[in-house]
């Protein structure tokens, strides 16, 4: 890394910033104007169409494990997927991943 | 204030907008779980990075947002330059207006001052913890809606700010087999796992999976974004071509 402390101050600025931007965007130009119909309903799966592309990448080409798939961290994300899809519970989702996880990595694939 | 005033009429506003913050707590205190890790990661790399303590809590605490903040510092160490790093990072926080626009409808009518704070705390929980909470109660007040999403934020920031601290202390102390880095895709399958309950919502899902999957030879990370909006849009059209067949 080679950035002066002025040009890392400008990035943290810079990204905060900007970030700031993004998040207000709608809120604050928009407010109580109503959105078009169709805009609405495209808004109501933002979740489930920006969150599963993100995570995709990262659970089958992980950086920590140099991008290659390792299994521990697929079948956990699996054991999360369906724990929260059959018990609506985000907790128990999350700890039953977390622990087929470190099972795994402890006793079958380490 | 305008908000405040036009939900302030009903006597039992006090109790019910506690109550509405109180849920949100509740519904987010599962997130620390992975919040934490998430957030030792960024101060673990952001220190073996060469930044000072202050430096990462700055960093932090005016982004607030933990996969663009990764991005800059990965790109950071590729030594890219300071245009590159700024707008590849926000590319990555492009979803945080389709959010902003995702809650208009919902906090819309809020005061700007409300508005501003929402969206300095608008991340990935926040955002899908209180959409999920308004379409079940559709019937909620502003006020309510305002406290329930400062409740899913109120553990949420400060654990976030806290860890990084800590990870940035402790550096590299930390042992790889913690696997910090698993915590943010854990973290978002439980979220958007309970939400595949419709058609047009797994039908979105596959097509941003399929995409983000096959674009990623795109510039930029752009990828994301084209599959994040064909998804919305793949979503928006099944659920017209039910709504026609039925």
């Amino acid at each position: 890394m080679s950035y002066s402390t002025a040009e890392i101050w400008f990035l943290i600025i810079g990204l905060g910033v900007g970030t700031f931007l993004l998040r207000f965007s709608f809120l604050g130009l928009i407010g109580s104007r109503e959105l078009p119909v169709f805009f609405q309903r495209m808004l109501r799966y933002t979740a489930v169409a920006v969150l599963p592309g993100i995570v995709a990448p990262l659970v089958l080409w992980p950086a920590a494990a140099g991008g290659e798939l390792e299994p521990a961290r697929l079948i956990a994300a699996v054991v999360t997927g369906a724990l929260g899809w059959y018990l609506r519970n985000m907790l128990l989702a999350i700890v039953g991943g977390a622990v087929t996880f470190f099972l795994l990595q402890a006793f079958v694939f380490g | 204030m305008q908000a405040e005033q036009n939900t302030s009429g009903s006597a039992g506003d006090g109790p019910s907008v506690r109550r509405a913050f109180l849920r949100g707590v509740l519904i987010s205190s599962p997130f620390l779980l992975v919040i934490v890790p998430f957030a030792m990661l960024f101060g673990v790399l952001a220190t073996e990075a060469g930044m000072d303590l202050l430096t990462v809590m700055a960093f932090t605490v005016a982004v607030f947002a933990g996969s663009s903040q990764l991005t800059a510092l990965q790109l950071m160490q590729d030594n890219a330059p300071a245009a590159v790093i700024l707008a590849t990072s926000l590319a990555v926080n492009l979803r945080m207006s389709m959010y902003s626009a995702a809650l208009t409808p919902w906090l819309g009518r809020l005061s700007l001052w409300s508005r501003a704070w929402v969206a300095f705390l608008l991340v990935d929980q926040s955002y899908a913890a209180s959409v999920a909470e308004y379409e079940r109660n559709p019937k909620m007040s502003n006020a309510e809606r305002l406290a329930y999403f400062f409740g899913t934020v109120v553990l949420v920031a400060p654990f976030w700010y806290l860890a990084t601290g800590v990870g940035a202390i402790l550096g590299a102390q930390i042992p790889p087999e913690l696997a910090l880095d698993f915590a943010m895709p854990l973290s978002f399958i439980a979220l958007t796992a309970p939400m595949l309950r419709t058609i047009p919502h797994l039908v979105a899902a596959f097509t941003s999976v399929t995409l983000a999957l096959t674009l990623t030879w795109l510039p930029w990370s752009s990828g994301i974004l084209v599959a994040a909006i064909t998804a919305m849009l793949a979503g928006a059209f099944t659920e017209m071509a039910l709504e026609k067949r039925a």
